[in-house]
């Protein structure tokens, strides 16, 4: 894995964003671009991302970016890719989408599983703050059960989407899941990306201060509960491979995963939570370990 | 003959006997599009298949992104213009309205992509026949249109039409419509020009926007103020000047509509009027048909047997529908006793839409005509010659008695041969 050292010093964020303290986000998205390098076109949809590029005339980024309606990412990327492709630039600039959880897993998944059916040469990345929190914070296909949003003042009643394995259905060459708080696993991951041709997904877990309920300095800690319960397991799919990643090996052993409590009591948004959905949590977890276990074995 | 006075059939030219969605394929091709992105829908799908031919035997080298809906197609093009190719498709109907999000995001960002629309009807309940119902409807976004009425129309009009989108005074996108299988499917003999023509006359595309040079950082569609924001790096504008500056680029574009019009008639031999509006018979005449497309070209067909009744009647044939051609209908207008509008579409809850837009535009003239507007042929019904001959008959009728009606009124429904029919056990879903 990457350490430090190798993570390269150009910054392609001025400082100074528009982001929320704490946001993790705005840490993902530094890291994510640090990797990619200069020969970058970003497209975003309306999200929180979008508020950090900055008002008309003062771009935050030093990558290009394209500002698309939120149902039309992956076929805004898809364009972008097509023009590249017809002045022969497609093997040398790198095209990335970068889009919330809610234009990923509801009112984009269209767009998104087109491109990634039409093989389109791109990476889309969804930064999974489990809600709609640009637009203060409405429920997506992605908040998780039993977490109070505006419009699920009683917690959710069902599961967060399983959006990466969706996408692995598209039989795409490479599928991974990141998280905020794991920024050399994350650098890596986009590293990797950048190289292999065709569609490329990277869903990043990214923990929100005032969506989630708890004290800015605490994001990263609350990032990693969500790995270190076994709730978010970090993994790639790459041609077809399951690889688990580094931060997420040991957690193959059920005694090494903390207990999903410590994540949940953590949050403000969980305080209401009924032991029921606590329950369901811990069979999911443990459903999804053997999962992870058998296709280990199996390959 | 065709509408620009030009008999095809002895023409010197290379002739080709096309539909008018082929037309506008080979347009596509002979303007070098470089990237195309659509999904299928009738009546439009054969210009998309025909592209698709041309690219699978090297005829074109354009990107054809097949796309999952309109909704992408229309973001694929926008994106693919913003990084600088040269974009182009076509859709209809229900296709338009699913790409309607993306319409002003392209004129605010100023795209100049070209839409080519065969006209079809709005559901519920379905039609796939034509009337204008889906060109109306995007009236409010920013966009150039045109509406053309037959096929060597087609063809030049989007020859036309990406070098006035693509001129720097304007980057404004276009639609180019004509009315679905009453052009769309049907053959007529057009003339080709050579690709040489054509392209000393479109040169490639050089659009302000191009996300592919990455040695410049641009910013694309991002969000705007209220007010202007103020800055020691600069001064930026707020959303009201750039709406602004859009409704100022649709307005002087008209002067750009005429010049690339009149060079093409220079270059080519063909005109379209002055190239905001066709006239027929209009040199001595008091009372003028007013309409668009298909109607105009059956109202061509009626001018002279009305003429030999005595009457001083020419037709308009609206070319330009945005932006809306003001100052020179107003001129043209000005002495004109009576004008009959038929319109293929409805403003809901108004009256036809060419109608109330012309008492618009007319609106303070010195002893200004008498208008009176009609609706015909929604959902693909016949316009008949004796529904133009009727309506102007009965338009002079009232003029003589200055009777202004203002319940909208209709030609060619059957609805004495549904005595029998309960509308309200229709609108249940009932049925026999």
């Amino acid at each position: 894995m990457v350490n430090v050292l190798d993570i390269v010093e150009d910054e392609y964020i001025h400082p100074g964003t528009r982001m929320c303290a704490g946001c993790a986000m705005a840490l993902i998205y530094r890291f994510a671009l640090k990797a990619l390098g200069p020969k970058t076109i970003l497209t975003v949809p309306a999200s929180c991302l979008t508020v950090l590029h900055g008002m008309q005339g003062f771009c935050t980024t030093k990558l290009s970016v394209l500002h698309t309606p939120f149902a039309t990412t992956g076929a805004a990327a898809s364009g972008i890719v097509s023009s590249l492709e017809e002045k022969g630039l497609a093997d040398e600039i790198c095209v990335v989408a970068f889009a919330g959880d809610g234009g990923t897993t509801d009112i984009g998944i269209q767009a998104l599983s087109g491109a990634a059916e039409r093989g389109t040469n791109f990476i889309y990345a969804c930064y999974d703050n489990e809600a709609y929190m640009n637009t203060g914070v409405q429920r997506s296909g992605s908040t998780p059960l039993g977490a109070f949003t505006a419009t699920t003042p009683g917690g959710k009643t069902r599961p967060k989407k399983n959006m990466p394995k969706i996408l692995e259905a598209h039989g795409i060459p490479y599928v991974a899941t990141a998280n905020g708080s794991y920024i050399f696993d994350l650098y890596e991951k986009f590293q990797k990306a950048r190289d292999i041709k065709g569609t490329k997904y990277i869903h990043i877990l990214s923990a929100c201060p005032p969506g989630w309920g708890y004290d800015p300095k605490d994001t990263i800690k609350i990032g990693r509960l969500a790995t270190e319960t076994g709730f978010w397991p970090l993994y790639e799919v790459f041609n077809g491979k399951f690889i688990l990643s580094k931060p997420s090996k040991k957690h193959l052993d059920a005694s090494n995963r903390k207990p999903i409590e410590e994540y949940l009591i953590a949050q403000k948004r969980f305080k209401d939570i009924k032991q029921q959905d606590i329950d369901n949590y811990n069979s999911f977890i443990e459903a999804q370990w053997n999962e992870i276990k058998r296709r280990l074995e199996n390959q | 003959m065709n509408v620009s006075g030009k008999n095809v059939v002895n023409s010197k030219k290379k002739v080709k006997i096309l539909t008018g969605n082929h037309a506008a394929a080979y347009a596509l091709r002979q303007a070098r599009v470089g990237v195309m992105s659509a999904y299928p829908i009738t009546p439009q799908s054969p210009v998309v298949e025909k592209i698709s031919e041309f690219i699978e035997k090297g005829k074109l080298k354009a990107r054809f992104l097949l796309v999952e809906s309109e909704h992408s197609a229309a973001a694929a093009c926008c994106a693919a213009s913003a990084t600088g190719s040269r974009v182009g498709t076509a859709t209809s109907a229900h296709g338009l309205m699913l790409m309607y999000e993306l319409l002003p995001w392209a004129s605010g960002t100023r795209l100049p992509i070209v839409i080519n629309l065969a006209t079809r009807s709005c559901g519920a309940p379905w039609s796939v026949w034509d009337d204008h119902s889906d060109f109306i409807t995007i009236r409010d976004v920013g966009w150039i249109q045109f509406m053309c009425e037959d096929n060597q129309e087609i063809y030049d009009t989007n020859i036309q039409a990406f070098k006035i989108a693509e001129d720097p005074r304007v980057n404004i996108p276009t639609i180019v419509a004509y009315d679905g299988y009453i052009l769309s499917h049907t053959m007529m003999p057009i003339e080709l020009e050579n690709q040489e023509d054509i392209d000393t006359f479109l040169p490639p595309l050089n659009h302000h926007i191009n996300l592919s040079d990455i040695s410049q950082v641009k910013g694309v569609g991002p969000v705007t103020t209220p007010n202007i924001i103020k800055r020691k790096e600069g001064t930026a504008p707020g959303y009201y000047e750039f709406r602004y500056s859009l409704q100022k680029a649709l307005e002087n574009s008209i002067n750009v509509i005429k010049e690339v019009h009149d060079e093409f008639t220079k270059k080519f031999g063909r005109a379209y009027g002055n190239g905001l509006f066709k006239t027929y018979k209009t040199d001595d005449a008091d009372t003028i048909i007013f309409a668009m497309g298909s109607v105009s070209a059956q109202a061509r067909t009626v001018i002279e047997k009305l003429r030999e009744e005595g009457l001083k009647i020419g037709l308009v044939s609206l070319r330009l529908f945005r932006p809306f051609p003001i100052k020179y209908l107003r001129e043209f207008f000005k002495g004109i006793k009576n004008i009959i509008v038929f319109d293929r579409e409805i403003g809901y809850g108004y009256e036809g839409v060419l109608s109330y837009e012309l008492k618009a535009a007319l609106y303070g003239l010195k002893n200004p005509p008498f208008i009176k507007g009609f609706i015909v042929g929604l959902g693909g019904r016949d316009v008949r010659s004796e529904h133009i001959i009727e309506g102007v008959h009965k338009s002079l009728e009232l003029a003589k008695k200055g009777e202004i009606i203002y319940e909208t009124e209709y030609f060619g429904l059957e609805l004495d041969e549904l005595k029998d029919y309960d509308e309200q056990e229709f609108l249940k879903g009932g049925g026999k």
